[in-house]
C-alpha cells in the first residue's frame, strides 16, 4: 500500500508496487495528460513533478513515490495559466501536441529552479523531451518567453 | 429553386429522424446534416479532389450548424495530426466565407463516414488543396441562406442585406440581426445553386491568408485535456497489448498462455490470425493479452510462450538487400522515361560521372504509438482511435469482421502525429477483433514504442545510381538514373517489384532538367516487409540522390552549386512529360493544367532561398552552405542549410532558409510551423534514420537505437520564406514538401564545410571516421 498526493489530493494505492506511476495516473486515475511515449524514459512525454522535480512517470514505480507529492499537467495551474502554458499558446508551439504536456512540465520545473536560464541551459534541460513534429524552435522560444530573462 | 427546396427538406427530415445529428446539434436553430444532390461546386480551377474516393462535399448542411445563441458549429471531417489543417485551417475557410466571428465558432470531429463527408483520407498533403474551393462554397452558401432569412424577416429585398461578422445588416436602415436570430428560418431555406453564390473578394478575408487564428486545440493541448487514441477511456474498459510475429508473413505454430494467465489482472489471451499477402492493413499474426490494466497486459505479454513460423521473409537482411539493389542498378532496368538516346550519348561523352546513393527504411515513430479502443454491443461496433483515414478504416474494419459498414461507427480523436503510419488501421482492426472477446466491454489496444518501431509499414529502401555524360565543353548532354526500391503496392496487391504510377510520380520521373538525352529506369526489387507511406514518401530518397548528384557534378566542374542547379533546370518553362514517360504521369493526382511542372516557380524558390540565406558569403573553416530544391505535392521548395562540423565530426546547424511556393497560402502561420518541423524531421532522417532487418526481424526497438533529433541538436533557426500569390494560384501541398530538400541540402553543406561527401543515409558516424 502506498499513500501519495496527486494534484493536491491524497490517494491510496493498493495494487502492484512495481507498476510505473505513469500507468497508475493514466489507467487508474484517468489523468491522461501524462502521455505514454516510450516507456523507458527516453522521450519525456510522461514528465510529471514529484516534490517539484521533473520526473519521467514511466520510469518510477509506485513503491518509489509513496509519501510524495505528484503534480501532473492537469494540476500545474487550476486555470491552465501557468506562464509556461501561456507562452506555449502565445507562440503557437504545438503541432500534434502529444509531447507538449511533458515539454511544459519539464520547462516549468526548469524555470522554477532556474528562472533565467541561458540558451545552453534551456537546450540541456529540454533535451530529454522528444518532439517528432519538430517544434523545437518554438519550444526554445517559449521557454525563453516564460523565463525571467525574456 | 423548387426542386432544391423539396429535396432539401426531404433529406433533412429523414436525417433528423435518424438522429444522425446527435453529435453536432446545438439546442435549436439551424441544424442540417445532409448533402443536397445535384449541386456541384463552382470551381475556379479543377483539382484531383473529385477523383478521390467519395470526392468532396460543398453543402453547408453537412459541415455547419448555427445555434440560436449564434454559436457556429463546424464539423471537422478529416484527421487532425498536427498540421492544423483538419480542425483549424479548413473550418477557418468556412468561417471566413460565412463571415463568422471565430470566437463564436466551435469545432466538432466528424465520424468516419465518407458517403456523408466526402474523402477523409488525410494524406498526400491534400487537405487544403482539395478543400479550399468546396469549403469556400460551403461557407458562402450558408451566408446566402442567412441573408435570405433576414430579408424575409424584414420583408426587404435580399440585395439590401449583408452578412457582416456574425450579424445581418439591413444596409438602408442599419437594422441588425444576429446569425442565431435567423438560424431557424435559414434552416427552412434551400441551399443556393452554385450560380447564386457570391464568394468573398480576397480583400474581405478575415482569416484566410492572415495566419491570425490559433490552432483550435491549443488550450486543451497545453492543459493535458486533449484526447488522443492512447488516451481514450470508456466505462468498464479492458486493456490489451499484442505480441506480434517478428517477421512479416509469419504465423503462430503454437503458444502457451498459462503463465500469462497467472499474472494478476490478466483476463484472457486471444490469437489474432494473419492475412496472407497482400494483407493491406490487416494485422500481423499475434497473441493478444486482455487485462484490467495496461501494466498487467504488458506483464502478461512478457510471460507468453509463442512458437512462430517466420515464413517467407525470414531471411530478409538489410546488408544483403542493399547489395542486391546496387546490383540491380548496374544493368538496364524498366524504362520509365526517355528523352533522346542516353545510352549512345553516354558512349560518346567526353566524360562520364557516376555516383550511387542509398536511403534505408524509416519508421514513422509518431510520438503517440498507435492505439485503438473498440466495443461491440448488440451487433454494433464502436471504435475510438487516431486514424488518418477514418472512413477507410471503417470499411476495412467492417470487411475484416464481416459486418455491414452501417453497423460500424468510427470516432476519430486527435492523432499524436501520423506521418503516414496512421493511414494504416491495423491497430484499429486488432481492437475490433478483440472487442468480440470481451463480452461487450470496451477494449483498448495500446501499442508500445517497441511495437511501433518493430511492426511498422516502413518507408521503402532505395538505391539510386546516376551516370551523367559531359561533352568537351563540360556541358551535361546525357543523364541516366536507375532506381531500385520495393513498392508500396506490395502491401495492396501482388508485388509488382517495380514502382507503380504513384511512386513514379513521387520525384522519380519528374526530374525537371533541361538535358537532351535523359533516361530514368527502375530495377527489380521485391518487398520483404510491409512498405508504407512515410511523410513525403519516395521524394525523400530521390530528392536526396538527385540533389546530391547535381552538387557533386557542380564540384567536378568547379561550378557554384546553385548556379549549376539553375543551369540544369534550364529556362522558365512548363515541362511536358506526356511524350517521355512510359506510364502516364501522375502529378500527385492533380490535373496538369491546374498544377503544371513550372520550372519558373522552381527557379524562383531557389533564387529566394539563395538570396535570403546570403548564398555565396564567405564561411569560416568548418562551416558550409548547401542548397537543394524539389517539387513535390505540387509545391516548390528550396532549402539552404548552414552547417558547422567540428574536428570530431560533430554537426551543428546554425540556420536553415526554406523558400516555399505552395500557391495561395491559406494559413501562413501553420505553413511556417510545418516547414520548421519538416526541417527537424529531415534532419532526423539524414542523421539517424534507419530501420534495418536481420533474419527478417527489425533490429531497432525504441528511441535509444532509432534516434530522433533532440532540441540541443535542432537547427538554431529555421527561416521560412513563403512566396506570395493571390487566390487565383491554386493552393498546393504543405505537410510534406518541406522534408525532401533538407537531407541533400545538409549533405551538400557538409561537403562545403569538410569535403566529405555523404552518399548513404543516415550520416550516422560517417563524419567521425
Amino acid at each position: 500500500m502506498a499513500n501519495i498526493q496527486v494534484n493536491g489530493q491524497e490517494r491510496t494505492f493498493e495494487g502492484d508496487p512495481s507498476m510505473p506511476l505513469m500507468w497508475y495516473l493514466r489507467d487508474e486515475l484517468g489523468l491522461t495528460g501524462t502521455k505514454f511515449g516510450c516507456g523507458v524514459a527516453l522521450c519525456g512525454a510522461c514528465t510529471v513533478h514529484i516534490n517539484g522535480d521533473a520526473v519521467r512517470a514511466c520510469a518510477i514505480q509506485m513503491s518509489d513515490v509513496a509519501g510524495k507529492k505528484v503534480v501532473t499537467i492537469e494540476g500545474l495551474d487550476p486555470n491552465g495559466r501557468h506562464p509556461v502554458q501561456v507562452a506555449w499558446r502565445d507562440l503557437g508551439v504545438p503541432q500534434c501536441g502529444y509531447c507538449q504536456a511533458g515539454q511544459i512540465m519539464n520547462a516549468a520545473a526548469l524555470l522554477a529552479k532556474t528562472p533565467a536560464p541561458t540558451d545552453t541551459e534551456i537546450d540541456a534541460a529540454m533535451a530529454g523531451n522528444l518532439c517528432r513534429c519538430g517544434c523545437y524552435q518554438r519550444i526554445h522560444a517559449a521557454v525563453r518567453a516564460a523565463s525571467k530573462g525574456a | 429553386m423548387t426542386y432544391h427546396d423539396r429535396s432539401t427538406e426531404l433529406i433533412i427530415n429523414n436525417v433528423s429522424r435518424r438522429g444522425i445529428l446527435k453529435g453536432i446539434a446545438a439546442a435549436g436553430g439551424l441544424v442540417l446534416a445532409a448533402q443536397i444532390p445535384g449541386i456541384r461546386a463552382a470551381l475556379a480551377y479543377p483539382t484531383g479532389a473529385e477523383e478521390m474516393p467519395n470526392g468532396v462535399r460543398t453543402d453547408p448542411h453537412i459541415f455547419l450548424s448555427i445555434a440560436k445563441d449564434g454559436t457556429v458549429t463546424i464539423v471537422a471531417a478529416r484527421a487532425e495530426m498536427g498540421t492544423g489543417a483538419a480542425r483549424t485551417t479548413l473550418p477557418m475557410i468556412i468561417a471566413d466565407e460565412l463571415d463568422a466571428n471565430w470566437e463564436r465558432v466551435r469545432i466538432v470531429q466528424g465520424e468516419g463516414d465518407e458517403k456523408k463527408y466526402g474523402n477523409q483520407d488525410t494524406d498526400g498533403s491534400r487537405s487544403v488543396r482539395h478543400w479550399i474551393q468546396p469549403l469556400r462554397q460551403c461557407g458562402a452558401s450558408a451566408r446566402w441562406m442567412l441573408e435570405q432569412a433576414a430579408a424575409k424577416r424584414w420583408n426587404v429585398n435580399v440585395s439590401e442585406v449583408e452578412a457582416v461578422y456574425h450579424e445581418l445588416v439591413h444596409q438602408p436602415t442599419g437594422r441588425k440581426l444576429g446569425y442565431g436570430d435567423v438560424a431557424e428560418e435559414a434552416a427552412a431555406l434551400p441551399t443556393p445553386r452554385a450560380d447564386q453564390i457570391r464568394l468573398k473578394d480576397p480583400s474581405a478575408f478575415r482569416y484566410m491568408g492572415k495566419g491570425n487564428v490559433p490552432v483550435v486545440d491549443l488550450f486543451d493541448i497545453t492543459t493535458g485535456r486533449a484526447v488522443y487514441g492512447q488516451d481514450v477511456m470508456r466505462p468498464g474498459m479492458k486493456f490489451a497489448v499484442v505480441a506480434r510475429s517478428p517477421v512479416v508473413g509469419g504465423t503462430i505454430v503454437s503458444y502457451d498462455a498459462s503463465a500469462a494467465l497467472k499474472v494478476p489482472g490478466v483476463e484472457k489471451v486471444v490469437k489474432i490470425d494473419p492475412t496472407p499477402a497482400p494483407a493491406k492493413f490487416n494485422p500481423l499474426a499475434g497473441v493478444a493479452v486482455i487485462a484490467k490494466s495496461t501494466f498487467a497486459a504488458l506483464k502478461g505479454r512478457d510471460a507468453l510462450q509463442i512458437v512462430w513460423d517466420d515464413g517467407l521473409n525470414k531471411s530478409y537482411d538489410s546488408v544483403a538487400y542493399k547489395a542486391k539493389l546496387d546490383e540491380a542498378n548496374k544493368s538496364p532496368g524498366k524504362v520509365e522515361r526517355n528523352v533522346g538516346d542516353p545510352d549512345k550519348a553516354l558512349g560518346s561523352a567526353a566524360k562520364v560521372i557516376t555516383r550511387e546513393y542509398y536511403v534505408p527504411h524509416l519508421a514513422h515513430a509518431a510520438m503517440e504509438p498507435p492505439a485503438a479502443t473498440a466495443q461491440l454491443t448488440n451487433g454494433k461496433l464502436e471504435v475510438w482511435s487516431s486514424l488518418q483515414s477514418p472512413g477507410g478504416a471503417r470499411e476495412d474494419i467492417a470487411k475484416r469482421l464481416g459486418m455491414d459498414v452501417a453497423d460500424v461507427t468510427v470516432h476519430n480523436v486527435l492523432l499524436g502525429g501520423g506521418f503516414g503510419r496512421k493511414s494504416k488501421c491495423d491497430y484499429a482492426i486488432e481492437a475490433a477483433l478483440l472487442a468480440k472477446e470481451t463480452g461487450g466491454a470496451p477494449v483498448k489496444v495500446a501499442w508500445t514504442r517497441e511495437d511501433d518501431i518493430r511492426h511498422g509499414f516502413y518507408h521503402t529502401v532505395t538505391a539510386d545510381r546516376f551516370e551523367a555524360g559531359l561533352d568537351a565543353n563540360n556541358k551535361v548532354v546525357t543523364w541516366r538514373h536507375r532506381s531500385s526500391a520495393p513498392s508500396i503496392l506490395s502491401t495492396f496487391a501482388p508485388d509488382p517489384k517495380h514502382p507503380f504510377f504513384i511512386e513514379l510520380g513521387l520525384g522519380l520521373v519528374d526530374a525537371p532538367f533541361d538535358i537532351p538525352n535523359l533516361r530514368i529506369e527502375s530495377g527489380e526489387a521485391e518487398a520483404h516487409t510491409r512498405i508504407g507511406w512515410f511523410r513525403s514518401v519516395n521524394n525523400v530518397a530521390h530528392a536526396f540522390s538527385i540533389q546530391s548528384f547535381v552538387a557533386e557534378m557542380a564540384h567536378e566542374l568547379g561550378r557554384d552549386p546553385k548556379d549549376f542547379l539553375l543551369e540544369l533546370i534550364g529556362p522558365a518553362r512548363i515541362v511536358d512529360l506526356s511524350k517521355q514517360v512510359t506510364t502516364p504521369y501522375w502529378n500527385n493526382g492533380e490535373p496538369i493544367e491546374s498544377y503544371p511542372i513550372d520550372t519558373g516557380r522552381l527557379r524562383h524558390v531557389i533564387e529566394v532561398a539563395a538570396e535570403r540565406s546570403e548564398w555565396g558569403r564567405r564561411m569560416p573553416r568548418g562551416r558550409g552552405l548547401g542548397i537543394a530544391a524539389h517539387r513535390s505535392f505540387v509545391t516548390y521548395v528550396a532549402t539552404v542549410v548552414e552547417v558547422e562540423v567540428d574536428a570530431k565530426g560533430r554537426l551543428s546547424i546554425q540556420r536553415i532558409d526554406t523558400a516555399i511556393d505552395c500557391g495561395y497560402a491559406v494559413n501562413p502561420e501553420r505553413i511556417r510551423s510545418q516547414i520548421e518541423g519538416a526541417a527537424v524531421m529531415g534532419l532526423t532522417l539524414a542523421r539517424y534514420g534507419e530501420i534495418t532487418h536481420k533474419n527478417g526481424r527489425v533490429e531497432q526497438s525504441n528511441f535509444n537505437d532509432f534516434q530522433l533529433i533532440r532540441i540541443d541538436e535542432a537547427p538554431t533557426e529555421t527561416r521560412v520564406h513563403i512566396v506570395e500569390h493571390g487566390i487565383d494560384v491554386p493552393s498546393s501541398g504543405v505537410g510534406e514538401p518541406g522534408v525532401p530538400p533538407l537531407a541533400p541540402a545538409l549533405c551538400n553543406a557538409i561537403f562545403a564545410a569538410t569535403g566529405k561527401r555523404i552518399r548513404r543515409l543516415p550520416i550516422g558516424d560517417q563524419l567521425s571516421t
